[in-house]
């Protein structure tokens, strides 16, 4: 596919009106800091501006981007295509709140050059909105939906959380069905994960909330996938769904696939193909250090042969492209697993690649651990 | 000679004996207080952590007694379990007294008497002292009671202490000076002197501990070890001080180290007689006893790549170890490793620990063996301690397995459990006697395989710790003894294989399938593990597929994440061992030696 080796670009919006309690991404509510967020970026941005050449992905991330307000949004996009190159065909997706969109947003953001929308809808169950303590209802993110299509947008994805504590399998379809009847372009279904660090976590340490068990969680991932593979969807990575190979997310496949990535703002992550590097999370550490001409990188890794094989492995297993088949190692010990994988229907074999079934999604670290060693 | 005094401390379990032995360490004013660490005698790690005495230790305590005179009192530590009853049995022959602990708070216990009766038999001196006198709950009438009428001793003669404050301490070293005889034997004889324990220097080779019974030696002499017959020039003798201290000689009466170029402890055998070349004595001291193994088990690297590195560590280890015998093996399962003989299941435990602290090995060990006889219808007899080696069952006229006469102790309100414990364990010819009211020795004949497992571990934990156990060999005895494999994904594990008498063969067989589903880990497949006889399988477990084993998210910060814990999984793999698809971590092997929890 064009492109996919170029580099991407991912803005960190460490904010967000309200703390989500499984949330554990970096974000703070104290929203008054934009302004000195903004400057920090500024500088974070003109010190990387060589870094890369051409751009084809634009990803702005959070945190809630769509806390920033107008003049934020025109200060930041401004500040971005004045200090890197982009392609034509560049993807750029923002991520936004169902409740923070009106019709003068939308217009605004497609008037920016957003062309891909990521809306964190989350369920269309109102209980479960509430459980997973959203802002917003259903009806609003129908509507925003609406809002989005006639602003313009061509590509639209939403986010949902599934395997919540007691959710039935006719439940989790239930928010499928109705994403479905929207006709997105894109979804991302996640498991609900318990973070250290969030509300969640806490209550499950404490007992009072359980997740599915193995067998349960594998039921419920696994029937996320035949519906909405049934429905005309692409699986093609573990919690991603595409109308088409077209509409894959450009800019995450990057990550997936060690393509390089500029990551701006705090605990934004770069990756150059070699080397790693990550900037320091708490959002008043990200401004002193770069309103005081310090660099914002709080770590740097590089990677050796051995340790970028066991991201391709880590990575590979979770997408339908799979692993290049040179990255399993001892070939004779990597065919006798193979075969027995290929067996139990978690993976597909061809000459150069090992590609996971639906079942073998459902398995990816195993998949990942399994060949590790060898 | 009429200065020294030579003598051990015997207790129960708990009783106190280290923290008493450490207090007379320190009033003699060998270490001072800022120095002190608690249990100066344990010096292994293994022996801290358990507060039990492995490898035995002497100080020779410089004392200042209220007569005026300079005293030298050797006190003599001994090893409390019964893999080294033996080591006990020659460390006590060095002694003229010994003090027998007894707590305050619990009273005479089982081990008090069996430890009793042991320095009887050596015709000791003992001292009764009465410890922890300090506790609350210390009632030290009853304890004198006890040890009037279930020890038969003088309970006046008891000395109070409290080895925690140091409380009564300096009566008791009087006591030591007062009423243990000084030891007797001519200095201008032929040499006698006894090993009771050997260590391993780096430096210097083996270190013999000795107690000298007759003659004397000095550097510069020709030794010779009357069992092996080898000669060796002494370079130094001494006394140990916590450190060495190099004295001129060491004369009848003393007890002491000798360092003689020695390049193994085997060298050294626990209980051999040293005397001169140019000077012999006419016979060796009574009671050497060629140090036998019990149990054999094999030892794998769990990297097959660290053969030679476990082949290099054994040969260290060996030279401060000389009990332990180990020959070259191979497991179609494991790979190379070695085949070793164990005085018992904790000296196994012992070896595995130090080879894994010390010399940082990673090990698999087998199920253990005892050795068995197998007589072939062609009229040979095949000895085997290895179930690889376990011959064509239609070649097998008769198996044989060797016995033993075990004595345990105990109080006599656990014989119900013990009965039920030692009839699990296919004893036989059970005998009762009850030494004392309350107490009860009862003997059985057992198969010595019974009880190498953990049949010590077991009676220790059915008798809450009161139980002690002895064991001398029997002869061997006819036995119906099959082979049980292991089937792990159907393949053979022969290292998981044994060999294990025809009734007790299901149970087993169970056991080991279950241990086995509970330490390996799901994996992506199906995992069938088989118990079998020959092609019968007897016994059978399913370890389930994973079903859901994947995060949800994996973007920018989250891939570095997921790649160290790959690289801590795969390091965690090296402690596994791959048999066909399956991963089956070392811990596995352990569990099923460990199959018992009846």
């Amino acid at each position: 596919m064009a492109g996919t080796t170029r580099p991407g670009l991912y803005v960190h919006v460490p904010f967000c009106r309200t703390k989500c309690p499984y949330c554990a991404f970096k974000s703070t509510t104290e929203t008054a800091r934009i302004g000195d967020w903004l400057s920090a970026l500024e500088r974070e941005a003109e010190g990387r501006r060589g870094l890369f050449g051409w751009y084809d992905t634009l990803y702005v991330g959070g945190g809630t981007p769509s806390v920033l307000s107008d003049a934020d949004l025109r200060r930041l996009m401004g500040t971005l295509l004045g200090t890197f190159h982009f392609t034509r065909d560049l993807e750029a997706t923002i991520e936004v709140n169902p409740g923070d969109v009106d019709e003068a947003k939308a217009e605004l953001l497609y008037g920016l050059g957003f062309n891909r929308i990521s809306m964190g809808v989350q369920s269309f169950v109102q209980p479960e909105l509430e459980f997973l303590g959203r802002r917003h209802n259903a009806a609003r993110a129908l509507w925003s939906f609406d809002v989005f299509r006639g602003a313009g947008f061509e590509s639209l994805g939403l986010d949902l959380i599934q395997g919540l504590p007691g959710q039935t399998v006719e439940a989790r379809l239930e928010s499928l069905k109705r994403a479905v009847e929207l006709g997105p372009e894109h979804l991302s279904c996640y498991e609900l994960g318990f973070e250290p660090g969030t509300p969640f976590y806490e209550a499950r340490r404490k007992g009072k909330l359980s997740p599915p068990d193995g067998d349960a969680a594998a039921e419920g991932f696994l029937a996320t996938s035949e519906y909405l593979e049934d429905s005309g969807f692409l699986h093609y990575e573990v919690s991603n769904y595409a109308r088409d190979e077209r509409h894959r997310s450009r800019h995450n496949r990057k990550y997936w696939r060690h393509v390089p990535v500029l990551g701006l703002g705090p605990a934004a992550h770069s990756f150059d193909g070699r080397t790693r590097w990550w900037n320091v999370p708490d959002v008043a550490e990200y401004c002193r250090r770069l309103g005081s001409g310090d660099s914002a990188v709080q770590e740097t890794e590089d990677l050796g042969p051995d340790q970028l094989r066991l991201e391709r492995l880590a990575l590979g297993f979770r997408t339908r492209e799979g692993v290049d088949r040179k990255n399993l190692g001892d070939v004779a010990r990597a065919q006798s697993l193979l075969d027995r994988l290929v067996m139990e229907g978690l993976v597909t074999v061809s000459d150069t690649r090992v590609q996971p079934t639906r079942e073998g999604l459902c398995v990816a670290d195993g998949l990942a651990r399994g060949f590790c060693d060898l | 000679m009429a200065e020294t005094r030579n003598f051990s401390i015997i207790a129960h379990i708990d009783h106190g004996k280290s923290t008493l032995a450490d207090r007379l360490i320190q009033k003699a004013g060998l270490v001072t207080e800022r120095d002190f660490r608690d249990q100066i005698l344990d010096t292994m790690d293994i022996e801290r952590e358990r507060g039990i005495t492995i490898k035995s230790q002497t100080a020779s305590l410089p004392y200042r007694a209220r007569d005026g005179e300079e005293y030298v009192l050797n006190l003599i530590d001994t090893p409390g379990h019964v893999d080294f009853s033996y080591e006990v049995s020659r460390a006590l022959s060095s002694c003229e007294g010994v003090l027998l602990l007894v707590d305050a708070t619990q009273g005479v216990q089982a081990q008090t008497q069996a430890n009793l009766f042991m320095a009887m038999e050596h015709d000791l001196e003992i001292i009764p002292v009465i410890n922890k006198i300090d506790l609350a709950s210390a009632d030290i009438d009853g304890a004198k009671d006890q040890i009037d009428r279930d020890l038969a001793l003088d309970p006046e003669s008891a000395v109070l202490v409290s080895a925690k404050t140091g409380e009564g301490v300096d009566e008791l070293l009087e006591a030591i000076v007062r009423q243990f005889p000084p030891p007797i034997g001519d200095p201008t004889e032929a040499l006698k002197a006894l090993i009771f324990d050997a260590r391993y220097d780096p430096f210097r080779g083996a270190v013999a501990s000795c107690r000298v019974f007759s003659g004397a030696v000095r550097s510069g002499d020709i030794i010779r070890f009357m069992f092996t017959g080898k000669t060796h020039r002494v370079e130094e003798v001494g006394r140990f001080q916590i450190e060495r201290v190099s004295s001129e000689s060491l004369a009848a009466g003393d007890v002491g180290y000798l360092i003689a170029g020695i390049k193994t402890v085997a060298d050294t055998r626990i209980g051999d007689t040293m005397t001169l070349d140019d000077r012999p004595a006419d016979e060796a001291l009574p009671g050497f006893r060629e140090s036998k193994p019990m149990v054999f088990s094999s030892l794998y690297p769990v990297s097959s790549d660290d053969f030679m590195s476990l082949s290099e560590s054994l040969e260290k280890y060996e030279l401060n170890d000389a009990a332990l015998v180990y020959t070259k093996d191979s497991s179609s399962a494991l790979g190379q490793g070695f085949r070793a003989g164990f005085l018992g299941l904790l000296h196994l435990e012992i070896v595995q620990e130090r080879l894994e602290r010390e010399f940082n090995q990673s090990l698999i060990l087998t199920a253990p063996s005892v050795e068995y006889h197998f007589h072939l219808e062609n009229g040979s007899m095949l000895s085997v301690d290895n179930p690889t080696y376990y011959p064509d069952p239609m070649s097998i006229s008769r198996a044989e397995e060797p016995y033993i006469r075990a004595s345990i102790y105990i109080p006599d309100r656990y014989m119900g459990a013990v009965m039920k414990l030692c009839l699990e364990r296919r004893a036989e010819n059970s005998q009762l006697e009850y030494p004392s009211s309350g107490r009860l020795e009862m003997r059985f004949d057992m198969p010595l395989a019974e009880v190498v497992f953990d049949f010590y571990d077991r009676l220790k934990s059915v008798t809450q710790g009161y139980g002690s156990l002895d064991y001398e060999m029997l002869e061997y005895r006819t036995s119906d003894l099959v082979k049980v494999d292991i089937l792990v994904n159907g393949e053979r594990v022969d290292a998981l294989s044994m060999i294990v008498q025809r009734d007790r063969a299901r149970t087993r067989a169970v056991q080991a399938c279950e241990r086995l589903k509970e330490t390996i880990p799901r994996h992506m497949f199906k995992i069938p593990i088989q118990g079998a006889i020959g092609g019968k399988i007897i016994s059978r477990e399913t370890i389930n597929a994973f079903r859901k084993d994947v995060t949800a998210k994996c973007y920018g910060g989250d891939v570095s994440r997921k790649r160290k814990l790959l690289e801590k999984q795969k390091k965690g793999k090296r402690r596994m061992k791959m048999v066909g698809n399956v991963e089956i971590p070392q811990s596995a092997f352990i569990a099923v030696l460990k199959a018992r929890d009846e």
